[in-house]
């Protein structure tokens, strides 16, 4: 493995759009080649260079690709967005599109992350030490195919629309969350191990949610069937298990109808 | 002799009445009476005779007063400004035509700045709920013609749309609602007692913020299931009791605004609205439409996806590829992370209309607004170029809320050496292209939009 650091010189007058920030960009290039590839500041077509010092060559594959960003990186956007495989730390804060359409390798960022993080993922692992905005996991804007695979795991609290248009893989939020979880969601598991403020699952279809705290508004579309005992994610407990969105559209396997599952941490 | 001009388009809110009948001097240069507006659009119409109308623009002077200059300096700052700036923003045009809107995407694609317009701050939800799900709508005169049950869901068009109600949608006798208002149930859910509450014949006066919950009991409910005793501080008993009035209507029209698009969730309520009409189709015929606030803000939509792809917040900076992500690339989101550093006010007030922090951001850069009229943004502004008013004294094509394009004309002469919007972005992109040694693009629907009067108007 080849360690490739960034160490940020200078702080972006207006945001970075640093899409070359990915294992697979640095893929079997130099330290200086990698200082000259592209990204933009508004119209402004930008070298890597002009915002990081760079040292390190990359190794010859993504796979064998390791970034580490000593620094903190509040104003780029696109952080490891597209990659397939390596990874990506970051030592601070990231903007928007951390690890957007990824489909492998591990992106750890050790600060908080703003909105748009893993959206419409394929694959691959993203951590997050700090807080998360918005659009966690969430599809693009118009497109019905949200994320697909891969781990998001949050550790401090997120804003709303958390894996909109969901089909796979799974988002853990450590901490809170505001309002519409895995909204349109057709597959995928959402666990939020804190607070949510409500719309939990609304229109969704199917899949499953897991809130180990408390909903404040509950959605009218969701009925109580059983209570359960279930483990997830090292935690095990009773959870009481709804299913839902009524008012939904739903489909039908095996002669069965298909709801999503919201299992919520039953009171002690 | 007074001239009495007929069939008028009214150049104030989505409604875009063109039954106005407007009085005007011998000389074409007074608007005297306006007949069938309201107020507002009456008023609207006489600002024109307004003698303290700007004429020339206007440039800040060092010692912050500002001082008149000629149209040719105003263009050539303009120009460089734009071209100067690492990522300028345009927003607007809520109030001016669609040819100015067209002539404005080429100055955007020049500059590689972000154009948006006051969807943004408006109904810019509706689009991505659009995007995400469809649009089952249908004209204003089908509301008119047909609609028997009215719902107005976070909208208050008594007073947004003052000749709505009367037009389209409570009292005009159509082809199958030959009784009007009597044959009409008006269901109105807001959390205030509006005086479009007042008027309706059920008002669900629900908990703040909570139109999504509200949204899926109704669609709970319609597909046969239960639902707990009180949802957004509504009884279940008047939840089931607006449901059955909505699935027993003959047509079922949905109109929503502003309380559901800039609640918590945004998009995701008229998400549901739009599920929530198409559950009913299943029942009845149901159709949706957005309360569009200015009489042309469904233009830019249309001229700019035909134009980009996309309707509103379209980041052009790459000069490859349009990009839209509001969120990232809508107005205020720009202003509040600092993202442009030139902004261009255009037939829009970002001064008073935006929260006062992104209007701080913006003022750290150059500020340039093009108005006809004195407003916030054009007072604090760095240059505010004056133009003609579209719809009084400019011609032009409008969409109304329903996505027709309406043919608007001009009823007063222009100012003399006032220049359209259409004209003087015209000569910024002449002035632009000069500066960077390119040859000017001018593919345009109609290629006589390049001047439509007078050559000699600047």
């Amino acid at each position: 493995m080849a360690t490739v650091t960034l160490k940020p010189t200078k702080v972006p007058e207006l945001m970075f759009e640093g899409y070359s920030i990915t294992p697979d960009a640095f893929a079997g290039k130099t330290a200086a080649q990698i200082a000259e590839l592209p990204g933009h500041e508004g119209k402004i077509h930008m070298k890597l260079g002009d915002f990081f010092e760079v040292s390190g060559n990359a190794g010859e594959t993504a796979a064998d690709t390791d970034i580490v960003i000593a620094g903190d990186c509040t104003r780029v956007k696109y952080i490891g967005a597209r990659m397939t495989a390596g990874t990506v730390t970051v030592n601070g804060n990231a903007d928007m599109y951390v690890g957007g359409w990824m489909k492998g390798g591990k992106i750890h960022i050790k600060g908080n992350m703003d909105s748009f993080c893993g959206i419409q993922m394929e694959g691959g692992e993203l951590l997050c030490d700090g807080d998360a905005k918005n659009h966690v996991g969430c599809a693009y804007r118009g497109d019905w195919r949200g994320m697909k695979g891969g781990t998001i795991r949050i550790k401090g609290s997120a804003g709303n629309d958390i894996g909109t248009f969901m089909l796979g893989g799974t988002i853990i939020i450590e901490k809170n969350a505001f309002i519409h979880v895995s909204t349109h969601a057709e597959g995928g598991t959402v666990v939020i191990k804190g607070d949510v403020e409500g719309r939990v699952g609304g229109q969704m279809v199917r899949g499953e949610m897991y809130v180990l705290g408390k909903i404040k508004f509950m959605m009218p579309g969701y009925k109580k069937v059983d209570t359960v005992e279930k483990e997830i994610d090292g935690v095990k407990a009773t959870f009481d298990h709804y299913i839902g969105d009524l008012g939904e559209r739903h489909p039908k396997s095996k002669g069965q109808v298909v709801y999503a599952n919201l299992y919520l941490k039953a009171a002690a | 002799m007074p001239k009495l001009i007929k069939g008028v388009g009214c150049p104030y809110c989505g409604s875009s009445c063109d039954d106005i009948e407007v009085l005007v001097s011998d000389d074409e240069t007074k608007i005297l009476e306006v007949h069938n507006a309201c107020i507002i659009g009456t008023n609207l119409f006489h600002h024109a005779n307004d003698p303290t109308r700007p004429k020339l623009p206007r440039r800040r002077q060092p010692d912050g007063t500002m001082k008149e200059i000629p149209y040719d300096e105003a263009i050539d700052y303009m120009a460089k400004t734009m071209l100067a700036a690492k990522k300028p923003l345009i927003y607007g045009f809520g109030s001016t035509n669609c040819e100015g809107m067209s002539a404005v995407a080429r100055i955007a694609e020049k500059s590689g700045a972000v154009l948006d317009n006051c969807a943004t701050i408006c109904h810019g939800p509706s689009f991505l709920a659009i995007f995400d799900n469809g649009y089952p709508s249908c004209t204003l005169g089908e509301a008119k013609n047909r609609a028997d049950v009215v719902v107005f869901w976070g909208c208050n068009p008594m007073h947004a749309h003052p000749r709505h109600t009367s037009r389209y949608s409570i009292f005009p006798r159509g082809y199958f609602t030959q009784k009007g208002a009597m044959q009409r149930t008006v269901l109105s859910i807001d959390p205030r007692e509006t005086d479009t509450a007042k008027l309706a014949d059920v008002h669900l006066m629900l908990d703040q913020g909570h139109d999504y919950e509200l949204f899926d009991a109704f669609r709970t409910v319609l597909r046969g299931h239960d639902i707990p005793d009180v949802v957004a501080g509504i009884p279940k008993e008047t939840i089931i009791k607006s449901v059955e009035i909505m699935k027993n209507a003959k047509f079922c029209m949905i109109f929503f605004g502003m309380g559901c698009t800039h609640t918590d969730g945004r998009n995701h309520n008229i998400d549901a609205a739009i599920s929530l009409t198409r559950d009913l189709n299943e029942h009845t015929k149901a159709s949706i439409m957005a309360m569009r606030g200015h009489y042309n803000i469904a233009g830019p939509g249309q001229v700019w996806a035909w134009q980009f792809g996309f309707p509103y917040c379209i980041d052009l900076s790459k000069g490859t590829h349009a990009h839209m992500n509001p969120g990232e690339t809508s107005s205020v989101d720009l202003a509040m992370r600092d993202e442009v550093d030139c902004f261009v006010n255009v037939g829009a007030d970002a001064g008073a209309h935006f929260p006062i922090q992104p209007v701080q951001h913006l003022k750290k850069h150059p500020f340039i607004t093009v108005d006809p009229n004195f407003n916030m943004a054009s007072e604090i502004s760095d240059l505010h170029i004056p133009v003609r008013i579209a719809g009084v004294d400019e011609p032009g094509v409008v969409y109304r809320m329903d996505n027709v394009p309406i043919q608007f004309r001009a009823v007063i002469k222009g100012l003399p050496g006032v220049p359209s919007d259409e004209e003087l972005f015209n000569k910024v992109y002449e002035r632009m292209c000069e500066l960077t040694k390119t040859e000017p693009i001018w593919l345009a629907a109609k290629e006589d939009r390049r001047y439509p009067e007078s050559e000699a108007v600047i």
